[in-house]
């Protein structure tokens, strides 16, 4: 349905090519399509808002290196300032106050904070060598104390079990206690889900976190959450003072733009990411990955960095001028651009560096694999002359080609036929780029 | 603990109810017909007017696509001299709104030719099955229908567990074997008994799943599979559970959801905060799947079937007011 970001902004910024500076003017559009993959991200709209300034900001008057194109240079301005606003700060716990430190989890229904308990728990009991004591205040879900009763047994954690009847502000107090006399080094706190409007709730964990002074209050949001993500990431922040954001579900597809608007909202570092539903699935905030992800580039960047390594930039060069006066394109030249493609790993590689949702979309990268190959020994298998004149290839020879690359007579029709269309199409568009005609080609691939 | 109050609500005039749903759903500042009024009050439509629209729109999820096509209605509208003033435009959103999603106001019909009757409740993790499963059974069993609830999601710490708490409490029968069981076959048992018992309704809840996680996606199409073994009938209702606080992703999920098994009906949860569930738009006029109900809580009379028109005027009614900013 949409091309990926990088898509757009290189064909958006193409028109920089030469200009040598980045203008006010000739950014405008860049940043439309900033603005669309954002929200397709679900960024919140001011966060995007407050973004667009400060790229452009940094983007005006930016020198576009000869090397790069302004596509490029634009996109690492873009993803540079995306790492700094979600990082800059810790990933992971701070365990210098003095025991029992007390870490409260709180946030919207079904977000994950129970879990999240168990795989701190785990974390902590693990890699930090630590006694661990959970507790769940969560009176009001069905099962839900049970639910990190069991999360406890299975990570190795104690669990403070409140007499019933209790009411949540009494069993956090009674966990610390126990925490206290057992000499536990940390005591983690869970509490029911809450909406942020709900005034009462709202109320009740602030006051159970007075009650145990928490030094670490965890605010923990759905990887998938829209719009509305910001409105209770401020509600949560003005009611407790949050010492950091959990992303939670980090596993699915969605492109997360919820971190951005969250970490700026409240001003606090992410600092875990749920990546599953077992207790082991926790990993420290990466705020590369993420902002990749929220810009919808994969690997982009690196793939870029790859593109510029791996393809000699004479030969680039060349068939660029061919392509441009709209002739003089052949199959040699063809065969010359899928081997470049193999020069970067072939088809399963630069898939694989695509975001999820370009890659799933675009053909099987075996078959595209497959595809480049017999495509080369076609080629391979003719006369230098067919190679620069296409035009003599008739029956005979077609079925000679085939034989000699050991494919179908259909085969070598079909990437006959292609290379037509690719020809008239360059024709018709004289004065495009490589790029776009490697966009058309790829287009073609079974 | 349900009982005597629900009852009075029920018997509550329709205008009351409606009223009762528009104060729930969406608690926010109310915006359209505050803030836009004054805003262009003694003005005529003009660009700033539809951007604030677009504003709107995204800001309660409606997403990219979706909002450029309602708006470009709107616009032409506007260029056609159709709409004299503000107050038109709005009810020109509002009908273009109620437009996309009025055939998916589609209400769940019990076939009782299917007995028992199988609904397969599906969705990602945490968006509120059990809870919308608990909630349909109260419905189900005040209707006076026999309802059993299978434990389907045998792999969630306790998960079993709540699903019975909300079977005691709505007087569903409940089948569930011990943690760790095949999904397939806890289905599979559970309807045989059902069927032997003169059931009703069978409602199987599910372990929570997000779409792109293929061996999950299986063991989906395996328990829809078993079910077919025992009627081929079944399911008879797929219900996918998305909650209204997620954002474009949830289109994914409709998709790939319907992809592996089919959905049939949307539930809408967690309608009483703030998020607008405007996602449903593009969803609506992407699949057309009829919205069932939506959740506005978390008790169980907090579940209402869906209807469009409430739906849109709380949508566009309410609104946060940050986007009054950007
Ligand atoms: N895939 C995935 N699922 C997760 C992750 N974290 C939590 N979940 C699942 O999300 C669902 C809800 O998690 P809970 O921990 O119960 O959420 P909660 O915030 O405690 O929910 P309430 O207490 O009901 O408000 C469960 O199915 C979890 O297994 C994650 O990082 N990835
Ligand atoms: N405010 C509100 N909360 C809801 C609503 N529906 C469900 N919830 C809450 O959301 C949380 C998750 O609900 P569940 O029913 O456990 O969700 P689930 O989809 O079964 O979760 P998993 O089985 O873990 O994937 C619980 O805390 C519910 O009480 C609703 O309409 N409004
Ligand atoms: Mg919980
Ligand atoms: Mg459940």
């Amino acid at each position: 349905m949409f091309e990926n970001l990088s898509a757009r902004l290189t064909r958006t910024t193409e028109k920089l090519r030469g200009r040598g500076r980045i203008t006010e003017d000739n950014i405008a559009e860049a940043l439309r399509e900033v603005r669309v993959a954002l929200l397709e991200a679900d960024v919140a709209l001011p966060v995007i808002k407050s973004f667009i300034e400060a790229v452009k900001a940094k983007a005006l008057g930016a020198e576009v290196s000869a090397s790069l194109s302004p596509g490029q240079a634009f996109i690492g301005i873009l993803h540079r300032e995306m790492v700094e606003l979600m990082g800059g700060a810790r990933a992971g716990f701070s365990l210098r106050a003095q025991p029992p430190i007390v870490v409260l989890l709180a946030g919207l229904q079904g977000a994950g904070k129970t879990t999240t308990a168990a795989k701190l728990a785990r974390w902590l009991i693990e890699r930090e060598k630590k006694r661990v004591l959970l507790t769940s205040t969560d009176i009001s879900r069905p099962a839900a104390i049970l639910q990190l009763e069991r999360l406890a047994g299975e990570v190795g954690a104690q669990f403070f079990r409140a007499p019933p009847a209790q009411s949540p502000a009494e069993i956090a107090r009674a966990a610390l206690d126990e925490a206290r006399r057992g000499v536990f080094d940390i005591l983690i706190v869970d509490t029911a889900g809450r909406l942020h409007v709900d005034e009462a709730l709202m109320a009740e964990v602030r006051q159970i976190d007075a009650l145990v002074s928490a030094s670490e209050r965890l605010f923990v949001v759905d990887a998938m959450a829209g719009q509305d993500a910001i409105n209770a990431a401020r509600a949560f922040g003005a009611t407790l003072d949050l010492t950091g954001i959990v992303l939670t579900k980090a596993d699915g597809d969605a492109r997360g733009g919820a971190a951005l608007s969250v970490r700026q909202v409240t001003g606090k570092p992410i600092v875990f990411m749920g990546v599953g539903e077992k207790t082991d699935a926790l990993e420290p905030f990466d705020p590369e990955r993420m902002a990749s992800r929220i810009l919808g580039m994969g690997d982009v960047v690196s793939l870029v960095e790859q593109v510029q390594r791996e393809v000699t930039s004479d030969e680039a060069t060349r068939i660029a001028q061919k392509v441009a006066r709209g002739k003089g394109f052949d199959l040699a030249d063809l065969k010359g651009q899928l081997e470049q493609v193999q020069k970067l790993g072939g088809m399963s590689s630069l898939l694989d560096k695509l975001p999820a949702a370009a890659g799933r979309r675009a053909v099987s990268a075996d078959q595209g694999d497959r595809e480049v190959r017999r495509q080369i020994a076609i080629i391979n298998s003719m006369t230098q002359r067919e190679r620069r004149q296409p035009g003599v290839i008739d029956g005979s020879r077609r079925r000679r080609i085939a034989g000699g690359a050991g494919v179908q007579v259909q085969d070598v029709n079909r990437l006959l036929k292609q290379f037509q269309d690719m020809q008239r199409m360059m024709k018709s568009m004289k004065g495009g780029h490589l790029r776009r005609l490697m966009g058309a080609f790829k287009g073609r691939l079974p | 603990m349900f009982g005597s109050e629900s009852k009075s609500e029920r018997t509550e005039a329709p205008g009351g109810f409606l009223k009762r749903l528009r104060a729930r759903l969406n608690r926010g500042n109310s915006w359209l017909t505050l803030d836009i009024a004054e805003l262009v009050r003694g003005r005529a439509i003009d660009a700033d007017i539809l951007d604030e629209l677009e504003t709107r729109l995204l800001a309660a999820d409606v997403g990219v696509e979706a909002t450029q096509h309602i708006l470009e209605s709107l616009r032409q509208r506007v260029a056609r001299r159709e709409l004299a003033d503000v107050d038109a435009l709005i009810a020109a959103l509002r009908a273009t709104l109620t437009e996309i999603l009025a055939p998916c106001a589609r209400p769940l019909v019990i076939d009782p030719t299917h007995r028992p009757f199988v609904i397969l409740v599906v969705g990602v993790n945490g968006s509120g099955k059990t809870t919308s499963i608990g909630k349909l059974a109260k419905r189900l069993t005040r209707e006076g229908k026999s309802v059993m609830l299978a434990a389907g999601d045998t792999f969630r710490s306790a998960a079993v567990e709540q699903l019975e708490v909300w079977a005691m409490a709505s007087g569903a029968a409940f089948a569930a074997q011990q943690a760790g069981a095949d999904p397939g076959a806890v289905v599979f048992d559970a309807l045989q008994s059902a069927r032997a018992r003169g059931i009703d309704v069978l409602m199987a809840d599910t372990a929570g799943r997000l779409h792109n996680q293929s061996h999950l996606m299986a063991e989906l199409k395996k328990v829809r599979r078993v079910l077919k073994r025992v009627d081929q009938s079944a399911p008879h209702e797929v219900l996918l559970v998305l909650d209204a606080n997620q954002g474009q992703n949830a289109l994914a999920q409709a998709v790939q959801f319907h992809e592996a098994i089919g959905v049939t009906g949307l539930v809408l949860t967690k309608l009483d905060g703030t998020a607008k569930g405007g996602i449903v738009i593009a969803i609506a006029r992407k699949l057309g799947f009829p919205i069932r109900f939506i959740g506005i809580g978390e008790q169980a009379e907090d579940f209402e079937p869906f209807d469009a028109q409430a739906f849109v005027a709380a949508l566009i009614e309410s609104g946060p007011k940050t986007g009054a900013a950007s």
